[in-house]
């Protein structure tokens, strides 16, 4: 083998005996080819109309629906009024959480594994954690503009109030990154449930359909019978709707939680458990593609 | 450095399914340079043979070595010294051409430059366009683009032109030969022996899991299924449409000759030399025969 040091890694394509590694291997390449990735799967995601329709505006949608239809209702107390539109705004922001994560990833990778795309990318030299980093990107990304624009809508259209406390923007951004991280991550282990790209929807729609009622996105979560709170709890969804409600609600709504609080240790410690069995299970059940089907 | 080592090395390589075995002891190997051509019906073991090299699939038995390396624990180095293209496939192809072959581009260590690339599968004027907005046959050029955007070593070229108008195999046949001049070792499968015969150095036929021929382009199936047939027609009926003659010889010049020596000039006279096609088909039916008569047993 040739001991030529060269400034270009033009050598790493000639080929060596056994295989060793000669290019760039490390984190570095896998990063640069992550940022690669999500520029193209966002580009991609965007061109693709009805994603940005059922994912990308739902959340608007919902919440137009719902400040529209009990325009007349308060949610709140006779001192303390509060819109229909202020009420559903954490939940539908927790709910934009879960499509743009969870079942957008499920069901577009089980889509790329049956049209051919992962197969393709099987073949080449892209890491899989630079795949992994290109779709979490793509749901930060898209994650960050729906929640921007549910905000807005809400703020702009239906006179929301936003908090103005920094200290709630803050539990607003740990709860957001949480929450969006560990709804992708599910969303990528889930992907590896339906057995092709055309039954995804029906695995994937109604999981995500059923946390969303009893998780207290379109139900307020109090409404629930508590074996049914004690159930939601298992999941992610609901901690994360519980802590953009301490974000966005008054005060004065904390004793209608569980235990009378907002809880937001329990809403990290649930998330972050959800993030760590969602990595496990990703690294166990994630293929390009199914050999020898 | 040994470079000389075969860049494919397939040794008594078996599939089975259950009790069905996909592949059956097949050997062959691939020079470094060399287009190699595998022939087969469809079912054969043709795809389940070169997706066992290219590492999508396990083996059952046997030893494979491409590049030196098991496909089945081939690395990321090892794929970047790969070309792949897989059969067709129906990605959603939410980017343009150019931006798809400079992402992949951005994959290997030295790849050629995307404008090259994207002209010599001529979609020059298309590479601004949406991939999905493609022809089938433009988004198979795609599909040969990127797999020859990482400058590979080794190409592996799965049923390339299916969709392809006559002027685009054209085209793609001066690009295969472009890359072969350049020193690809390429694998094909097609369908279209004439492509093979045009492209390839060798060629294996696999039928039933076996490899049942395997030799230079110029010299499969013996010597014997390429001998000249001279073919005629008597002329002298009353409709003018005479039986037809066919005369398998070495020698046409002399059976020509002696059917001139005869009196009349012969109608429709021709000599055709059997094609790859002919040889092929010829081979495969024998085979087909040959298991019948096994079978029977």
């Amino acid at each position: 083998m040739s001991t030529t040091t060269s400034t270009s890694n033009s050598q790493a394509i000639a080929p060596h005996p056994g295989g060793a590694p000669s290019f760039g291997l490390g984190i570095g390449r896998s990063l640069k080819l992550g940022f690669s990735r999500i520029l193209l799967e966002v580009r991609g995601y965007f061109r693709q109309g009805d994603s940005v329709f059922f994912t990308f505006l739902f959340p608007v949608v919902m919440l137009t629906i719902f400040a529209v239809a009990f325009s007349e209702q308060n949610f709140g107390t006779e001192d303390e009024p509060l819109t229909a539109a202020a009420f559903y705004l954490p939940g539908m922001i927790a709910a934009g959480l879960l499509l743009s994560g969870l079942q957008n990833m499920a069901i577009d990778i089980a889509m790329e594994r049956s049209d051919g795309t992962l197969k393709r990318l099987a073949g080449t030299p892209l890491p899989v954690m630079s795949y992994f980093i290109g779709k979490i990107g793509q749901v930060f990304v898209t994650g960050v503009l729906q929640a921007t624009l549910v905000i807005v809508i809400a703020s702009v259209a239906f006179d929301v109030e936003l908090p103005s406390e920094p200290s709630k923007w803050v539990t607003f951004a740990w709860v957001f990154v949480l929450g969006v991280t560990t709804s992708a991550v599910l969303g990528i282990a889930l992907s590896a449930l339906p057995r092709s790209g055309k039954s995804a929807t029906a695995v994937v729609i109604p999981v995500a359909l059923v946390l969303q009622f009893i998780s207290g996105v379109y139900l307020g979560f109090s409404m629930l019978p508590e074996w049914l709170q004690n159930f939601a709890s298992i999941f992610p969804l609901k901690w994360m709707a519980q802590g953009m409600r301490e974000v966005f609600l008054p005060a004065s709504f904390e004793v209608m939680e569980q235990a009378e609080s907002w809880n937001l240790p329990g809403v990290a410690i649930a998330t972050g458990l959800w993030l760590v069995v969602g990595l496990i299970m990703t690294r166990i059940t994630f293929r390009w593609i199914r050999k020898d089907s | 450095m040994n470079t000389t080592a075969p860049v494919v090395q397939v040794e008594d390589l078996r599939k089975t399914y259950g009790s069905f075995a996909a592949v059956d002891s097949v050997s062959f190997e691939i020079q470094r340079g060399e287009t190699f051509a595998l022939l087969g019906p469809n079912g054969a073991g043709k795809s389940t043979t070169i997706e066992i090299l290219e590492g999508y699939r396990d083996r059952t038995g046997g030893s494979v070595k491409v590049l030196g390396v098991d496909p089945g624990k081939g690395r990321l180095d090892w794929k970047a010294r790969l070309g792949i293209v897989l059969q067709s496939s129906g990605e959603s192809g939410n980017v343009t051409v150019r931006e798809q072959l400079t992402h992949f581009a951005g994959y290997y260590p030295n790849p050629r430059k995307v404008d090259e690339v994207i002209a010599s599968v001529g979609l020059e004027e298309k590479a601004g366009t949406l991939i999905r907005k493609l022809s089938g046959g433009q988004r198979r050029r795609v599909d040969v683009a990127l797999g020859i955007i990482g400058n590979p070593e080794l190409l592996f070229l799965d049923e390339p032109t299916t969709g392809f108008d006559p002027e685009a195999r054209q085209q793609f046949w001066q690009l295969i030969r472009s890359l072969k001049a350049d020193g690809t070792t390429i694998l094909l499968t097609t369908h279209y022996l004439d492509e093979a015969a045009q492209l390839g150095d060798r060629a294996g036929v696999i039928a039933g899991g076996k490899m049942i021929d395997i030799g230079a382009i110029d010299e499969i199936g013996g010597q014997e299924a390429r001998t000249p047939i001279v073919r005629w027609r008597d002329s002298d009926t009353a409709t003018g449409r005479g039986a037809v003659h066919e005369e398998r010889t070495h020698s046409p010049g002399a059976v020509v000759a002696s059917l001139m020596a005869a009196g009349a000039e012969p109608a429709g006279l021709e000599i055709v030399r059997p094609s790859l096609e002919d040889i092929y088909l010829q081979l495969v039916s024998d085979h087909a025969h040959a298991r019948e008569v096994e079978n029977a047993r």
